[in-house]
């Protein structure tokens, strides 16, 4: 392994290799923040919902959870073209992430909603609150407590299932990396820069988990 | 409509098949303290959670200061009212728990400010006004800025006793305060409780301290499978029991 060479045509590179991870980054936030969004009303729907409209969603989180990412990324780039809705390689790839996001946000979310004792519920009616109040200063800010670190480890796995969307045709990183390997025939020291680029990425989400857990944490 | 501050009338409840209470009429007075005792599973903790809506009850009607808890009657058909009328009516009474259940991501004085600001819309001044003036009076200036977590179960029960009470009900309610805690801990609880009695409070007590209902409450009810047993004064109550049921219970009871 020749450093500097690979230096040298890693610097000629830098343009694709930016703008691969610019996308993947972007990808990445856009279907974490629509699938924490839907995600929340998964949660709130399983937990609070009436029954019916509990079945539906229950029915949606199993069937997602239960089907892997790639043929949910291949079924809305093509199946959902077959129905009229035509979208984008981005746009399918980010809708395909961020419902397999929200299945898993809204999972972590009744779960830590479901966690908390009954008693926070029966103190805050006791003072007279109504449910959106209770929620909103009781219930909310402990489940959101509760519900960071799983969903720090639901961000980080979007980013490393945006390397799927490769597959059509979006140019992320991986896609840019392996054109790169194709020309440079390079494989090892490109693989390991770009492995290196979403170990740097992840690493930061978790810091800022961290960071977040650590402000918001409750004195004991 | 009558004066009293609560009446309660053929007060019906069950749990699917199970009968809970089976008819409970009770009336009481602004000023009272009231003991309801008995053994567990004999309705008292029930009771005292349908006085706020925290359970539903099929039959009989409950009133505070003449007006109807929970239900309405409307062309003959009884409903329950909107959530937002009971949330409302259910600041008329303050309730503290077995368990405190404070709010522990939040200080003892943003637990106690949390209704007066959400729910009787004061300042944020004025409720942490009221928030120390409370604390104080239940023993624990200078714990105002600490989590919950950070405080004994006896300051904890404190705390939710001034949260209970700031709100400034007309009646509060005490389901067995004192039974999470600690022996040595459990006095402290009780003194703050007193001093609110004393301070003219009407009350309703469900308690496991005997001698503690025979010194503070000026009535005690015995309830039993669901109805009141017997009711009267503490000392005639607790010396000259008329029912075997009431002896019994005695005897078993702390209380001797």
């Amino acid at each position: 392994m020749d450093i500097a060479h690979f230096l040298d045509v890693l610097w000629l590179a830098r343009l694709p290799i930016l703008k691969g991870l610019g996308v993947t980054i972007s990808i990445s936030f856009l279907a974490i923040c629509f699938g924490t969004v839907l995600g929340l009303f998964v949660g709130l729907a399983l937990t609070y919902g009436v029954r019916p409209l509990r079945w539906i969603v229950r029915g949606y989180t199993d069937f997602i959870r239960g089907t892997p990412v790639l043929v949910l990324v291949l079924a809305s780039y093509y199946v959902l073209g077959t129905i009229g809705l035509d979208l984008g390689p981005f746009q399918a790839g980010v809708l395909a992430l961020a419902v397999f996001c929200s299945s898993h946000v809204g999972e972590i979310v009744r779960g830590a909603l479901q966690s908390i004792p009954k008693g926070q519920t029966e103190a805050a009616k006791a003072i007279g609150l109504t449910f959106p109040q209770t929620f909103a200063y009781v219930l909310g800010p402990q489940a959101l407590r509760q519900v960071l670190p799983a969903w720090v480890n639901t961000a980080a796995e979007m980013v490393k299932a945006s390397t799927l969307l490769s597959i059509i045709g979006v140019a992320e990183l991986l896609l840019r990396t392996q054109e790169l390997i194709s020309r440079a025939f390079m494989s090892l020291e490109f693989y390991l820069f770009a492995g290196l680029l979403y170990f740097t990425i992840n690493y930061a989400i978790e810091r800022f988990g961290r960071y977040v857990e650590r402000k918001t944490a409750v004195p004991s | 409509m009558s004066n009293n501050l609560l009446e309660i009338r053929d007060l019906h409840k069950s749990y699917g098949d199970v009968e809970v209470l089976k008819g409970v009429d009770c009336t009481m007075s602004q000023g009272d303290v009231i003991s309801i005792i008995g053994s567990s599973g004999s309705g008292k903790t029930t009771m005292l959670r349908c006085i706020n809506m925290l359970e539903e009850f099929q039959g009989g009607s409950i009133s505070i200061d003449g007006q109807e808890i929970g239900y309405e009657t409307v062309g003959g058909e009884r409903r329950r009212k909107k959530e937002k009328e009971i949330a409302r009516q259910r600041a008329l009474t303050g309730m503290a728990f077995q368990q405190f259940n404070l709010f522990p991501h939040m200080t003892a004085a943003r637990n106690v400010m949390l209704g007066l600001m959400k729910v009787k819309r004061l300042s944020k001044e004025e409720a942490r006004a009221l928030a120390e003036k409370w604390l104080d009076r239940v023993g624990l200036r200078g714990r105002a800025d600490h989590f919950p977590g950070q405080l004994s179960g006896g300051q904890q029960q404190r705390v939710a006793i001034a949260r209970a009470i700031a709100m400034n009900p007309r009646l509060m309610l005490f389901d067995e305060v004192t039974s999470a805690l600690d022996p040595e801990l459990v006095n402290e609880v009780l003194q703050v409780i007193k001093a609110l009695a004393q301070d003219g409070m009407s009350m309703l007590l469900v308690t496991h301290e005997m001698r503690f209902a025979y010194e503070v409450s000026n009535r005690v009810i015995f309830m039993n499978e669901g109805r009141i047993g017997e009711e009267g004064n503490p000392r005639e109550m607790f010396h000259k029991p008329k029912s075997e049921r009431l002896a019994e219970f005695l005897k078993t009871s702390s209380f001797g």
